[in-house]
This record gives C-alpha cells, sequence and structure tokens, in this order.
C-alpha cells in the first residue's frame, strides 16, 4: 500500500517542483531519443526471442513425432511392398497414423526440384509413407528389422539424422534471443544512464542553486528523476508502438516463408510489448536517482 | 548567530584564510572588506556551509557545520539569505517564480499572495515580475536577488558584493535595502571592496568593518 501510495504520488508529482528542472535541452533530446531506439529495438528483440522459441519447438516437436519409410523396388514388386509396409506399421505399436503419399504429393514435393510437368509414371520414383508416432513413440531398430524382412525395398527414416543438429540450431537461436534481449536490456540502461548523467552535468547550476536556497537532496533528485522517468516513458512508449507496428507491417511471406513468417508476434504474444515502456521508466528511475544522488554528493 | 574560531582554508597549496576568528550577532551589520582575492568570497561560502573549514570551526545557529547532515544545511540555508556575486538564477523561470524559489523548495507558500507585490515593489521590480533573467539589467538582477534571499525572513543576510556590477545610484538603493533589513533584526553582511559604499552607510548604521589581509580578518572600524 505504501510502495503503490509512493508511485501514485510520485506520478501525480508537484507542479512547482517539476518547474525547476529546464524543461528542453539537447539532454531532454537524447533521453526520449535513447529511450525511443531501444524500445524500437528492444520490440524486434523480443519478437526474434519469441520466434526461435517457436521455431525449436516446432522443428523439435514436428520432426521428433514423424518418420518417413521410401520404397524403393520394381515397379512390379511396389504395390506388394506397400502392401506389406502398410501391415506392418497397422501392427507396430506406437504407431499413431500410417499413410502412403498420393501421387499429387509426390509430385508437389519434387515439383520445386524437376518443375510442374514431371512424369512420375514414367520415372523409377520410390514411393513414400508419412508415419506418425504417438506419444509413447515406436522402437525403430524393432521396425528396421521387421521391414527388412518383410519388406526389403523399404527404409525407415526416423529424421535422428538430420532432426539433432535442427534442434541444436534452433536452441542456439533461442539462446541468442534471449542474449539479444539481455544486451538491448543493458545497452537501454547504459544509455539511459549516460542521458541522466549528462542532463545532471549540463544542470550542474540548477542544482548549485537549489541547494544554495535551501532544497534537500530528495527534493532535487526527485524533480530530475520524475522528468527524466517520464522522458524515458515517453520516448520508450513511441519506440515500442513504431516496433509494433513495423513488426505488423512485416510482408507476409506465405507458407513457403519460413522463419520470415513466424518473425512477428502470435495472438497474447502482442502484449509482451507493452512491458517495454514500464521497464524502461524503471530503468531510467533507477539510472537518474543514482546519478542524481552522486551528483548531490559532490556539493555541500 | 555565526561563529568562526580559529579557522583556515586553502585552495591547492596556499592559504588563503588562516586563523580567522570572528562572529556576528544578531541584528548586527558588518562590512567585509580587504583587496580581490583575499578571500572574502570563501569566507562568505564558509559563513553558509557551502564549504567547510579545513581547520578550525564554523557554527552556524549554534550547530557546528563539520558536523551537520545534509538535510540540515538544507534547513540552516533557509535561515540565511544569500545575494550571491553573480546572482544565480534559473534563466528559465519568471523572476517572481525565482524570488519564490526559496519558498518552492521548502514546500512553503507566501500567506498572502498581495506579499510577492509588496516585495517587488520593495525592490522597485513590479514591472518585470514576469520577465526572464537574461532580460534584466545588472542592478534589476541584483535586486531580485536580494527579493529572494529575503522571502523566507531569514535570520541573516549575506551579500557578496551586491553593488559589483551596478552604478552608484544602484549601489546607495541596494545599501538602503540592506539596511532597511537590519533595522528590521536581521543580520547582514556585506563583502565589498568599496570603501566609498562603507562610508556612506556611516550615517546609516552602525556598521562594524572587517577586513581580511595576509589572511587574517581584522577589525578596521577605525579607519571607516
Amino acid at each position: 500500500m505504501s510502495l503503490l501510495s509512493n508511485i501514485l504520488r510520485f506520478l501525480s508529482g508537484d507542479a512547482q517542483a517539476d518547474r525547476v528542472v529546464p524543461p528542453t535541452g539537447f539532454t531532454a533530446r537524447l533521453t526520449v531519443f535513447a529511450s525511443a531506439a531501444m524500445a524500437f529495438l528492444a520490440v524486434f528483440a523480443l519478437a526474434f526471442s519469441l520466434a526461435t522459441g517457436r521455431l525449436a519447438d516446432r522443428w523439435g516437436d514436428a520432426l521428433a513425432k514423424s518418420a518417413t519409410i521410401r520404397i524403393s523396388a520394381p515397379a512390379d514388386q511396389m504395390d506388394a511392398q506397400l502392401l506389406a509396409v502398410t501391415e506392418i506399421l497397422a501392427t507396430t505399436p506406437g504407431v499413431k497414423e500410417a499413410r502412403p503419399l498420393g501421387e499429387n504429393e509426390q509430385r508437389a514435393l519434387l515439383e520445386p526440384w524437376f518443375g510442374p510437368d514431371l512424369p512420375l509414371d514414367r520415372l523409377p520414383i520410390p514411393r513414400l509413407v508419412e508415419v506418425i508416432e504417438d506419444d509413447e513413440g515406436f522402437d525403430a531398430d524393432g521396425l528396421r528389422a521387421r521391414l527388412a524382412g518383410e519388406a526389403p525395398g523399404a527404409i525407415l527414416d526416423d529424421h535422428a539424422r538430420w532432426r539433432e543438429p535442427l534442434v541444436k540450431a534452433a536452441t542456439r537461436l533461442r539462446s541468442l534471443g534471449f542474449v539479444a534481449i539481455v544486451l538491448i536490456t543493458t545497452l537501454a540502461g547504459v544509455v539511459i544512464t549516460l542521458a541522466a548523467s549528462a542532463a545532471l552535468s549540463a544542470n550542474e547550476q540548477v542544482i548549485r542553486v537549489l541547494r544554495l536556497i535551501g532544497a534537500r537532496d530528495s527534493y532535487i533528485a526527485h524533480a530530475f528523476v520524475r522528468r527524466y522517468t517520464l522522458r524515458a516513458f515517453g520516448g520508450a512508449a513511441v519506440g515500442t508502438i513504431l516496433g509494433a507496428l513495423a513488426l505488423f507491417m512485416l510482408p507476409s511471406a506465405g507458407a513457403e516463408g519460413g522463419f520470415l513468417t513466424g518473425l512477428g508476434l502470435q495472438g497474447w504474444q502482442w502484449l509482451w510489448p507493452l512491458v517495454i515502456p514500464p521497464f524502461a521508466a524503471l530503468v531510467a528511475f533507477l539510472a537518474t536517482r543514482q546519478a542524481a544522488l552522486t551528483t548531490l554528493q559532490e556539493k555541500r | 548567530m555565526i561563529e568562526l574560531e580559529q579557522v583556515a582554508y586553502g585552495y591547492g597549496t596556499g592559504t588563503l584564510l588562516s586563523d580567522v576568528t570572528m562572529s556576528l550577532a544578531q541584528g548586527s551589520f558588518h562590512f567585509l572588506t580587504g583587496p580581490s582575492g583575499a578571500g572574502k568570497t570563501t569566507l562568505m561560502k564558509l559563513c553558509y556551509g557551502e564549504l567547510v573549514a579545513e581547520q578550525g570551526s564554523v557554527a552556524l545557529f549554534g550547530q557546528n557545520v563539520r558536523e551537520m547532515q545534509r538535510d540540515d544545511v538544507a534547513e540552516m540555508r533557509r535561515r540565511i539569505g544569500v545575494v550571491h556575486q553573480d546572482c544565480q538564477f534559473l534563466d528559465h523561470l519568471s523572476l517572481a517564480e525565482n524570488i519564490m524559489l526559496p519558498l518552492t523548495v521548502s514546500g512553503r507558500s507566501l500567506h498572502d499572495p498581495s506579499e510577492l507585490q509588496e516585495l517587488l515593489a520593495w525592490v522597485g521590480l513590479q514591472q518585470q515580475a514576469n520577465a526572464k533573467p537574461p532580460e534584466l539589467s545588472g542592478g534589476e538582477r541584483q535586486r531580485a536577488a536580494l527579493a529572494r534571499a529575503v522571502i523566507m525572513s531569514p535570520d541573516v543576510i549575506l551579500a557578496d558584493e551586491p553593488t559589483g556590477n551596478v552604478d552608484w545610484d544602484m549601489s546607495v538603493r541596494l545599501l538602503q535595502l540592506l539596511v532597511e533589513l537590519n533595522r528590521m533584526g536581521k543580520t547582514v553582511m556585506i563583502a565589498t571592496h568599496d570603501m566609498n559604499l562603507i562610508r556612506s552607510a556611516k550615517s546609516q548604521v552602525q556598521a562594524r568593518v572587517l577586513r581580511i589581509s595576509n589572511h587574517q580578518v581584522t577589525a578596521a572600524g577605525a579607519n571607516l
């Protein structure tokens, strides 16, 4: 309750006390600009971090629960081997769903490399069976052994070979996103602290006059801290809005866009940027307060 | 009210003031004189706690400056009105706001808003109430500084070269204002190197003259 009343008193301010700090100057513009720029970058760091998180989850989950069986056999044996594979899969524990890809689906997979007029029926293209695991998963070695005995042209690819480096890469990306947020937050703190220190240096004469006419340290510090906290909040709010607008206006890359499509925020994640302006204000509050008290201690 | 006991102060390795012992009694009027660079401003700063003596002690209203907490120093300054040589205004505030500043920072206000008009009239600045400090002449700034120094009704007025940048007529006017304050019971000390000003005060007030010479303060009443 006491904290809340302190915050409310801080926000409501004192019109007279506010007047003692010069209203403009390069340090005021510097604080606003620095906060806006840091908030703008923070929105992208946030979006980057969330996107890498989603990407890591998507790669990990999707690839972990799927496998492919590739059947390479002479044309006259293809149907028999496909039937054998389907029957094996139907009786394999851990297989949730197994489905041979249709001709059109295989054509779609190959189209990016061979063009739209691919004569599938005249090419020795292997048949593909998509296997979806249930939560328990299947025994890959056991399945391979059964396939080798009953459908010798069938090869199980459980994606382990290339899923592992992808998941590792996605995890690294997620870490990078987190590092980006930490770096930008730290940088925001440094820049706002520098701006606050510059503001206090530029207003050294004001501080001296106030001390000489009987102002207490808390009064002087409060006047500067409130001014620069509100400036940081305002600048960060503008930067956040611009950053969010920029994200919103990112061109849609469609289903083929991969990572770029996922860079924006989704659903409730749009609430995350709302944290940035209060956080910038908190950083400014702490930085200016520390700088003000340090500056004041140097004066009698 | 202000007592200095064997005070010494210097800048770097040089000694500016040495073994200074003096006191300002309630209701007294002092001139502090001496050549430029003798240490008049330094002594004034010691008297309102902007500087702390390297040796000896300075007591303001019975309290040793060295032992004061920072909030105590602020509180003490509300009882001492200082007219600085360079006035020290906040240029973004109007003259009236600057004069009211000591009240503002102490969270107080005038009992009656007309008191400000009376104060402005006393220093002859009614017309300049809304002007910004850079728009004022040297004499107007000095009178405004005096108004700001007295708005808290302090016990002591310290004026550091208040007539340094004004003509003779304005010097006499400022001196009259300070004498009026002394007659109201305020303790006044004026630092000046203008001996004509000191002589002109002789007929108006019983003033004591302190001279800084060879780092020490001596009474110079006989030379007035």
